[in-house]
């Protein structure tokens, strides 16, 4: 148990840097760094832990991990008065399927036309399966964030 | 939203010119699309601000890479046509066009004003080279240990994307194209990462060369163009939508070629490419 929290704040801590590693790249306001991390922490940890659950797939823990990502957007776009832009440029990279380009073109290299198609469809899954996570997390009406975020922090300048 | 304090500002300024208002809304639009804006928010953006000026009649019809608006009213009708080529994204300009609409609607900015602000927005630095090299260095190494690498394979990584980073800034300087800008960077990111992996491979450290080209790659992967192209048809911007994942269709192509050339190239020279199973 002990090993696995352990586990899980690294894998929280590495996302965290990395996703505000990227922020700089994006040139993202330096005031909001911690939730641009945090959003990106999000997604990954989400997905992570997904990936636990028997029978879980890539493609399921990419969708849950989109859901997170996009409910943590909308909370600091709400709570910091920033565009949701800011928060999820940098926050998506954890879960966009890099593995699975790679992957593709390896197996299509070394001529292994089963294993290359696999992995290329699975790409394709991944990215559908974020986009229905982002879209559903978008669809929630916006007064719903405003009242639990929106109303308790004083405007910023 | 809060409208109340717009109009005495508004009237104030003796019924600011239709003209100027175009000017300055349209100039803001550039700005956050230009930066990496959606097109929902671009055009929910400018209308607002038009309204909160005072603009009568004004319509906007914004699309990826160009956006087309007219004021009506009777002196100063007018319209503006902008092209709006991709640039780097620059969210810090997005998030302070976002802040100064804020103001206007709020009335706590006149024409005159926003409009002065506007232009030091758009004078917002980029965040200097040395400090993009190393956050992209820390951000490809974080990816390397984040999809399953070993600490060797992120020092690995961490390697190329001091690389990676430098070669970006030159092939943007030299107005490369999207497609080939990718293409070549992919192949610097898997050829470092193929030759990093050999050289450890002789000296008797065992690495997993895919860990460390995923890591590398990771910056160049189409994650805003994926994004904002669903949040566009999310939007009900289709065309837009459809632009944008046109885009990330190309850029991942370009990367799969790069990557897939070193690849090929290893295999003919009889490389030894570790950890290659899933």
């Amino acid at each position: 148990m002990i090993a696995f929290l352990w586990q899980l704040f690294v894998q929280c801590a590495v996302s965290f840097a990395a996703t505000v590693a990227f922020s700089l790249l994006f040139h993202a306001p330096r005031s909001q760094y911690v939730p641009c991390g945090c959003t990106g922490m999000a997604g990954w940890a989400v997905y992570w832990l997904t990936l636990f659950w028997p029978g879980a797939t890539p493609v399921l823990a990419s969708f849950t991990g989109a859901l997170a990502l996009t409910l943590a957007t909308r909370i600091f776009s709400v709570a910091r008065r920033c565009p949701s832009a800011v928060f999820v440029t940098a926050g998506i990279f954890p879960l966009v399927p890099g593995a699975g380009i790679y992957y593709t073109v390896y197996y299509f290299i070394m001529g292994m036309n089963d294993a290359c198609l696999a992995k290329g469809v699975e790409t394709l899954k991944i990215a559908v399966a974020i986009a229905l996570g982002i879209v559903l997390v978008l669809a929630l009406p916006g007064r719903l964030f405003h009242r639990f975020v929106g109303r308790e922090r004083p405007p910023r300048a | 939203m809060t409208q109340t304090g717009a109009q005495p500002l508004a009237a104030q300024s003796a019924a600011p010119d239709q003209q100027r208002i175009l000017r300055f809304v349209v100039e803001a639009g550039e700005t956050l699309l230009e930066n990496g804006g959606e097109i929902y928010r671009v055009q929910d953006t400018m209308e607002r601000m038009a309204r909160a000026l005072g603009a009568r009649d004004f319509h906007v019809y914004v699309l990826t890479n160009g956006l087309f608006a007219s004021i009506g009213g009777q002196p100063g009708a007018g319209c503006a046509v902008r092209a709006v080529p991709q640039a780097a994204t620059h969210l810090g300009r997005v998030a302070a066009v976002n802040a100064l609409s804020r103001d206007i609607a709020a009335g706590r900015a006149g024409l005159e004003q926003a409009s002065a602000r506007l232009a030091q927005i758009r004078r917002i630095p980029y965040e200097r080279p040395a400090a993009r090299i190393a956050a992209c260095a820390v951000g490809t190494a974080c990816f390397a240990y984040l999809f399953g690498g070993s600490p060797t394979d992120a020092a690995a990584a961490l390697v190329a994307g001091l690389a990676l980073e430098p070669a970006r800034i030159g092939l943007e300087r030299a107005r490369a194209g999207k497609f080939i800008a990718n293409l070549l960077a992919a192949v610097l990111v898997a050829l470092v990462s193929l030759l990093l992996s050999c050289a450890l491979g002789a000296a008797g450290v065992g690495t997993n060369l895919d860990k460390i080209i995923i890591g590398g790659i990771i910056p160049l992967v189409p994650g805003i163009a994926l994004t904002t192209g669903i949040r566009d048809i999310a939007g009900g911007d289709y065309l837009s939508g459809t632009i944008r994942m046109v885009d990330a269709l190309l850029i991942a192509a370009a990367i799969a070629l790069g990557v897939g050339f070193v690849l090929l190239a290893g295999v003919w020279l009889g490389l030894p490419m570790t950890g290659v199973a899933v």
